[in-house]
C-alpha cells in the first residue's frame, strides 16, 4: 500500500467535505442553521450526474448541481427567514425532501457511465518533496478549487467589509439593521451560497471523487459530517478544511485497508474476518462524535461560541438577541 | 420598494379548527405537489394514489398489513414526540430501534434463556432487553448534551450509522445463518402472538398478521399521554420545551430531565425494534428498518407531539410505506414524506401568524411596524 497514494486520495475525498462545510459556515455565520446539507448534497449529486450522463459535459453537470443545491437552500431561506419557521425542523425537512427527490430523479441512473471532470498535475508544485505528490499530482480539478476556496472564504469572512457585515447579521442582526445592512437580503444570499457549495459537494462525489450514482448511499452521511465539522472548527474555514481533509483520509484509509493483504509488511488485521470491517466503517461516524465534543470543549474554554443569533429568525422591531 | 408589503402578525388566539384544518390542508397540498412531480418524471399520480389507498386499506387483509407497518411507527413516533415536546431533537430513533431489535435478538440467540422456555418468560425478557438497549443508545447523546452541551442532532444521527454497522456485524458475522445476511428464524416462543394464531377459535382471523406489538403501541401511547398531560413530570417536560428560562427559574433540573427523557425516548424506540423482530420479521436481518426512525420524526411533527394523533399519523404512514413499496420510482414515499413535512412547516406559520397584504401609500414614511419586505 503506497501511503502517498492513499493520502492523495484522502485529500480528494476531503474536498467533498470542504465544499459542504465551508458552505455551511457561510449560512451559519449569517445566523441561519441549515441542517439540510445532506439533502442538498444528494440533489447536487444526482443533478450533476444525470446532466453529465445526458450531455457528456461534466461542467454543465457541476453548474446544474450547484443550481439544484441553491434552489433547495432558497426554499429553506424563504421558510426560515420570511416565514420564521424553526430552522432545525426546516433543515430536517430539507434533508428528507432532497433525499426523496434525489431518489426519484435518480431512478435508473445506477450503472450509467458518466463523463467525469479532468484531472491535473500542477507542473512545479508536484515536484515538492512529500507534499507535492500528495497535494498536486493527478488530482481532480475540483480538489484545486477546494484549495483556493478555503483561504478565500477565510479572507472574505475575517478580513473584508462584506465579511464584517456577514458576521454582524449573524451576531447582532438588530445592530446590523440599524447600520443600514440588509439583514434579510444578506441572509438569503449566504444561505443560497451555502446551498450552491453543497450542490458542488454533491457533484464532486458523482463527477470527480467516486463517480457513480448509488441512490441515497451516494452521500452516506457526509452532509451530516460536514455539519459536525463546522462545530468542531468553531465556524472557521481554515480549521474546517483541516478537519475535512483528515476525515477524507480516514474514509479513504478505511476503503483501502479492506482490499490489501498486508500493511507495511504486516498481515492486515482487518481483512481476515470480513465482519470485522464493520467496526472500521463505524469509525468516521464515531470520530464525528469525538470531534464535536472536542469542538464544544474548545469553544467553551475560549468563549468562542456559535454566532449569537444562530437559529433565531430576525424580526425588525422586535427585541433581538 | 415594492408597492405592497406582506406582514406577519402574531395571532393572539388561535382557533382550534384552524390548526386542524391547516394540518389537513398541508397534507393535501403536499399530495398535490408530489403528484405533480410523479407526473413530471413520467408516472401516473392518480393511479399511484389509488394504488396506495387500495393496497393499504382495500381489504381486511391489507388493513392488517398496514397496522403491522404502523406498529413500529407508533412506538418510534411516540419516542420522537416525547423528546420533541421538550425541544430535544432526538433524530436517533432509527439507531435506537436497531439496538432494540438487536437486544431482543440477543436474548434469543445467545441462549440467555434455556431452550424451550415458555413465551411468557421469553417475551418479557426480550422486551426488557430491547428497551434497555434502546435506552442506552438514547442516553449516550443525552449525557453528552446535558453534561457537555454537545448538539444532540449530530450525535444521535452519527449513532444511527454506528448502529447500522453494529447490526451488520452481527448478521454478517457471529449470527449469520449459513452466510446469509440474517440470523436463523426465532423459535415460536420468541414470536409475539398474532391474530392469525387465534384462527382455530375465530376462523375470520386466519391470515391476519397484526400482532401484540400493536397493543403495546396503543398502551404506550396512553402512558405517554398520561405522562405528558397529566403528570408533574410531563408539566416539567412541557415547560422546558416552551421556555427553558422559565423552567430554570422554577427550579426544574433540566439536565436530569434531559437524560431521563432521552432514556425513555430510546426505550420506546427500542421496544419498537423488539416488536418488529418478535412480532413481524421473526429474525434479525440487515435492513430491518425501511427508515421507521426517520418517518417517526415526520409523524411526531404531523401529530403536533400529541400521543393520540401519533397513532393516527403512524397508520397513515404505515399505509404509505406498505403500499409505496410497489410504486415506481421507488423514492416516491420518501419524497412524499419530505414534501409533507415542508407543507406542515409552512402551514404552521399560517396558524401562528396572520398574513396581512397591504398596499403601501405612495409617499408614506417608513412604517415602524415589523415589516417584512416582499
Amino acid at each position: 500500500m503506497d501511503l502517498t497514494l492513499v493520502l492523495a486520495a484522502g485529500i480528494a475525498a476531503g474536498t467533498v467535505l470542504v465544499f459542504a462545510a465551508v458552505g455551511e459556515i457561510f449560512a451559519e455565520r449569517a445566523g441561519v442553521l441549515n441542517l439540510g446539507v445532506e439533502g442538498m448534497m444528494l440533489m447536487g449529486a444526482v443533478a450533476g450526474f444525470s446532466t453529465s450522463a445526458a450531455t457528456a459535459n461534466p461542467w454543465l453537470g457541476v453548474a446544474v448541481a450547484m443550481v439544484a443545491g441553491g434552489l433547495l437552500a432558497l426554499l429553506h431561506a424563504v421558510v426560515t427567514i420570511h416565514l420564521r419557521a424553526d430552522q432545525v425542523v426546516s433543515g430536517l425537512a430539507l434533508t428528507f425532501l432532497g433525499t426523496g427527490l434525489a431518489r426519484v430523479l435518480g431512478e435508473g441512473l445506477t450503472n450509467r457511465q458518466v463523463t467525469t471532470l479532468p484531472h491535473l498535475t500542477i507542473p512545479l508544485l508536484a515536484e515538492i518533496p512529500l507534499a507535492g505528490p500528495i497535494l498536486f499530482r493527478d488530482q481532480s480539478i475540483l480538489t484545486y478549487v477546494g484549495f483556493i476556496l478555503v483561504p478565500l472564504a477565510w479572507f472574505w469572512i475575517e478580513r473584508t467589509r462584506p465579511g464584517l457585515h456577514l458576521r454582524a447579521i449573524g451576531e447582532y442582526p438588530a445592530a446590523a439593521d440599524a447600520q443600514g445592512i440588509g439583514v434579510y437580503r444578506l441572509r438569503y444570499v449566504y444561505v443560497v451560497f451555502g446551498g450552491l457549495l453543497a450542490g458542488l459537494a454533491g457533484a464532486a462525489i458523482t463527477l470527480a471523487i467516486s463517480p457513480g450514482w448509488f441512490g441515497d448511499q451516494t452521500v452516506n452521511g457526509r452532509g451530516w459530517i460536514a455539519v459536525g465539522l463546522v462545530i468542531f472548527a468553531r465556524w472557521n474555514p481554515i480549521r474546517v478544511a483541516i478537519g475535512a481533509y483528515l476525515f477524507g483520509a480516514i474514509f479513504r484509509f478505511i476503503i483501502d485497508v479492506q482490499g490489501v493483504h498486508s500493511i507495511f509488511g504486516i498481515e492486515n488485521p482487518f481483512l481476515p474476518g470480513r465482519s470485522a470491517t464493520f467496526f472500521l466503517e463505524m469509525l468516521p461516524y464515531l470520530f464525528v462524535v469525538v470531534v464535536v465534543i472536542l469542538g464544544r470543549r474548545a469553544s467553551a474554554r475560549q468563549r468562542i461560541g456559535a454566532p449569537a443569533a444562530l437559529g433565531t429568525p430576525y424580526v425588525r422591531g422586535e427585541r433581538g438577541v | 420598494m415594492s408597492p405592497v408589503t406582506i406582514r406577519l402578525e402574531p395571532r393572539i388566539a388561535t382557533p382550534r379548527w384552524l390548526s386542524a384544518a391547516a394540518t389537513v390542508g398541508a397534507v393535501a397540498v403536499a399530495l398535490v405537489i408530489s403528484g405533480a412531480i410523479i407526473a413530471f418524471v413520467g408516472g401516473d399520480p392518480v393511479r399511484s394514489y389509488l394504488h396506495i389507498l387500495n393496497a393499504s386499506f382495500g381489504s381486511i387483509g391489507v388493513l392488517s398489513d398496514t397496522l403491522v407497518k404502523a406498529t413500529p411507527l407508533i412506538l418510534t413516533g411516540l419516542a420522537c414526540a416525547l423528546a420533541f415536546r421538550m425541544r430535544l431533537w432526538n433524530i436517533g430513533a432509527e439507531g435506537q430501534f436497531l439496538l432494540g431489535a438487536w437486544g431482543a435478538s440477543a436474548v434469543v440467540l445467545t441462549g440467555v434463556v434455556p431452550a424451550g422456555a415458555p413465551a411468557i418468560i421469553v417475551l418479557p425478557l426480550m422486551m426488557a432487553a430491547g428497551m434497555l438497549a434502546g435506552a442506552v443508545w438514547g442516553v449516550i447523546p443525552g449525557i453528552l448534551r446535558a453534561r457537555l452541551g454537545v448538539n444532540e442532532i449530530i450525535t444521535t444521527l452519527m449513532l444511527n450509522y454506528v448502529a447500522l454497522f453494529w447490526i451488520q456485524f452481527w448478521v454478517f458475522g457471529p449470527w449469520s445463518e449459513s452466510g446469509f445476511q440474517q440470523t436463523k428464524a426465532f423459535p415460536r416462543e420468541a414470536w409475539m402472538p398474532r391474530l392469525t394464531d387465534l384462527s382455530d377459535v375465530v376462523p375470520a382471523f386466519g391470515g391476519l398478521t397484526v400482532h401484540l406489538g400493536l397493543v403495546l403501541g396503543l398502551v404506550a401511547a396512553g402512558i405517554v399521554w398520561l405522562i405528558l398531560e397529566r403528570s408533574q413530570w410531563g408539566y416539567e417536560i412541557r415547560l422546558i420545551g416552551d421556555s427553558p428560562r422559565a423552567a430554570r427559574y422554577a427550579g426544574i433540573d433540566i439536565a436530569r430531565n434531559l437524560i431521563v427523557v432521552f432514556a425513555v425516548s430510546g426505550a420506546l424506540a427500542g421496544l419498537a425494534g423488539m416488536s418488529e423482530v418478535s412480532g413481524s420479521v421473526h429474525r434479525l436481518q440487515d435492513r430491518i428498518s425501511p427508515g421507521y426512525g426517520f418517518t417517526a420524526i415526520i409523524i411526531a411533527y404531523l401529530a403536533k407531539f400529541h400521543p393520540g394523533r401519533v397513532v393516527v399519523a403512524a397508520i397513515l404512514f404505515g399505509a404509505l410505506i406498505l403500499a409505496g413499496r410497489e410504486i415506481q420510482p421507488s423514492g416516491v414515499p420518501a419524497m412524499i414524506q419530505g414534501i409533507i413535512l415542508f407543507a406542515l412547516i409552512v402551514s404552521d406559520t399560517l396558524v401562528r401568524y396572520r398574513v396581512r397584504v397591504e398596499r403601501r401609500a405612495p409617499a408614506a414614511p417608513a412604517t415602524p411596524e415589523p415589516a417584512v419586505p416582499a
